[in-house]
């Protein structure tokens, strides 16, 4: 037997190739493009405004409090909604919501003693209305310091935000744009009815997207 | 085994008690009883020892020894002076605690002695009063064996340290608050205790008092998880003048216990939890940190943000894929240009474009009756900006942009 053999297998394999148990957020189409959320890694959720980010995150939110895991919502911009995510499913018992009052720095700080302090299920770190200026200010260092705090934990750290930022860090990257807005009603007297929305696998690369809707709040 | 019991109208009982028997029960204010089997070789016989005890009581307490606790007790409070190994067959059956039902029942039967109660057939008393017909029985036969209910002083957990220079510096009172933490950390380890509230008393140079007060959402009892808790706690709020005197107070409640199983997920450890969230909170603000609440009203922001620990919910909602809303806070206010009463354009701070679709108004009002009165009119737009807003307008004609559908 060639001695080499099993170095040249180790080293073929990717790090982020391992098997890793994953979340499904109970969105088919989107489960089965991407496999669900995998645990223990940084997931990123990319798009522009109304695209659907906030949906997906109250998704992943409501299929892990339903398996009885403690949560957390690091809020950058003060812009998360209680009813909305309770609709979703999210048991809000579960969650600890931080504000942080518009400032970036202090829900990188907050969510870095989240990860360090262990045992959740998920933790959104929403940087959706930062601006570019000051998510590229984020030095790089912080995305490793997360990724290293959760490997080998059931933690998911979700990261939703307008662009990349923790790139080679993330496990996974999936990129929403919206479709179609539903209205019903005649015209002059329509109702939002939800929205089309469309996600892509940009990491791991699949050829395919993932159609889904989301319903508006009646 | 012999039981001692003294019944009588001194204040002074659980002293006599203990210098006999370092554990008694307290039954009553007025009724104490002991074990005193170890006491024959001081005193000598059952009516030797009881003499030892009348003696140290006094005249005003009657002091009775018997084979089981509740005859002791029940001869106490019936037979004045000493009595030992009393026969109770002859005692009224009112000396028992009977109900109002089993007195007349009783009456009727013409029982009247606990002689005559012992001789009833169990199987009848038990068809007819149930557990507790039977448990009185048990009494008028003196065939209770129970062991006694140790009487605990109650504990307190309080500490105070003068000090020899006014201390300034946070650092190093921390020190001495450690020492005072740890000592009575130890002393709720050993009581199996915990505590749920702890309150520092600071008194400062200028003969004024920093009082500070930690409510645990959970019962903790390390000593270092407090220590942590309490300097951030310090840190926030430190005093306004060097330190001459600090006291410590906890509070004691039961620990919580938590039934885990095999198959659940980790969840935070609650006092790891409780100084990430304080670690936390004093980065983001005391009342920025909790867990969210929806409250039973119209009101456009139905929702509390209530500093506690998350905890497993009871009932679990299904999944259900509901559009996200993200607000502004606080909202953009807009300009809106109308057509017929229609938002036609919307400039804001970031935001501006055509509206392409417009549902609404949706007209909401509440609170009138209060000073926090709202009412406004509400409007769902897609922009050409490609984006989904939630609009308002209040009285004012003042628009907002509330948030974004996403």
């Amino acid at each position: 037997m060639n001695p080499n053999a099993a170095r040249v297998t180790t080293l073929g394999l990717c790090p982020d190739a391992q098997i890793r148990e994953c979340l499904p957020t109970g969105i088919a189409s989107l489960d089965a493009l991407a496999g669900g959320f995998p645990r223990g890694a940084i997931a990123e959720i990319l798009g522009p405004e109304s695209s659907g980010r906030t949906t997906l995150l109250h998704s992943l939110l409501a299929a892990s409090t339903a398996h009885l895991e403690i949560c957390a919502y690091v809020d950058t911009d003060d812009s998360f909604d209680p009813v909305s995510a309770a609709a979703a499913g999210v048991a809000l018992s579960q969650l600890v919501w931080i504000r942080c009052g518009h400032n970036a720095g202090h829900a990188l700080k907050a969510a870095d003693s989240l990860l360090h302090a262990g045992g959740f299920g998920v933790i959104v770190l929403d940087l959706c209305q930062v601006t570019p200026r000051i998510s590229n200010s984020i030095p790089i260092s912080y995305w490793y310091r997360f990724r290293r705090a959760i490997e080998n934990t059931p933690t998911i750290l979700a990261l939703a935000e307008k662009e990349p930022l923790a790139r080679s860090c993330a496990s996974l990257m999936l990129e929403l744009q919206r479709k179609k807005i539903a209205w019903r009603g005649a015209p002059g007297f329509e109702l939002l009815r939800g929205v089309e929305l469309e996600a892509a696998s940009r990491k791991p690369v699949r050829p395919s997207t993932a159609a889904f809707k989301a319903r508006s709040l009646e | 085994m012999m039981f001692a019991c003294i019944h009588g109208p001194s204040g002074t009982l659980p002293e006599i008690a203990a210098g006999f028997s370092p554990a008694f029960e307290q039954t009553a204010p007025d009724t104490i009883v002991f074990r005193v089997d170890g006491l024959q070789r001081l005193h000598g016989s059952p009516r030797q020892i009881a003499q030892a005890i009348a003696r140290q009581a006094g005249d005003e307490i009657n002091v009775a020894i018997a084979e089981t606790t509740d005859a002791a007790i029940i001869a106490a409070r019936n037979f004045p002076g000493v009595t030992v190994s009393p026969d109770l067959n002859d005692l009224d059956v009112a000396t028992l605690p009977l109900t109002e039902e089993m007195t007349q029942v009783f009456e009727s039967w013409g029982i009247y002695t606990l002689d005559q109660l012992a001789q009833l057939p169990q199987n009848g008393i038990a068809e007819r009063f149930g557990p507790h017909g039977v448990y009185l029985q048990q009494l008028a036969r003196g065939a209770i064996h129970r062991p006694l209910k140790i009487f605990q002083p109650e504990t307190t957990y309080d500490d105070r340290i003068e000090l020899d220079h006014p201390v300034s510096l946070l650092e190093p009172l921390l020190f001495l608050i450690a020492r005072l933490l740890n000592d009575q950390c130890a002393r709720l380890l050993s009581n199996a205790m915990a505590a749920n509230e702890v309150v520092i008393r600071l008194e400062l140079e200028d003969r004024t008092e920093h009082i500070r007060t930690l409510h645990l959402p959970v019962p903790m009892r390390e000593s270092k998880s407090l220590l942590k808790l309490l300097q951030m706690d310090l840190e926030a709020h430190p005093p306004q003048a060097p330190t001459v005197a600090l006291a410590l107070s906890l509070k004691p409640v039961h620990p919580r216990t938590v039934q885990t199983g095999i198959f659940l997920p980790v969840t935070p450890a609650p006092d790891k939890l409780e100084l990430t969230l304080a670690r936390i909170r004093g980065i983001v603000g005391e009342n920025n940190v909790g867990v969210p609440e929806l409250l039973n009203t119209h009101h456009p922001h139905p929702f509390l943000l209530v500093k506690t620990q998350p905890a497993i919910a009871s009932h679990q909602q299904p999944a259900t894929s509901h559009q996200g809303f993200r607000y502004f806070r606080p909202p953009l206010p807009a300009t809106v240009e109308l057509d017929r009463n229609r938002p036609l354009r919307i400039t804001a701070s970031g935001i501006h474009g055509r509206v392409l679709k417009a549902a609404g108004p949706w007209r909401t009002s509440g609170d009138w009756w209060t000073t926090t009165v709202w009412n406004r009119d509400e409007w769902d737009v897609a922009l050409t900006n490609n984006a989904l807003y939630r609009i308002f307008r209040e009285p004012a004609d003042r628009w907002f942009i509330e948030g974004s559908y996403d």
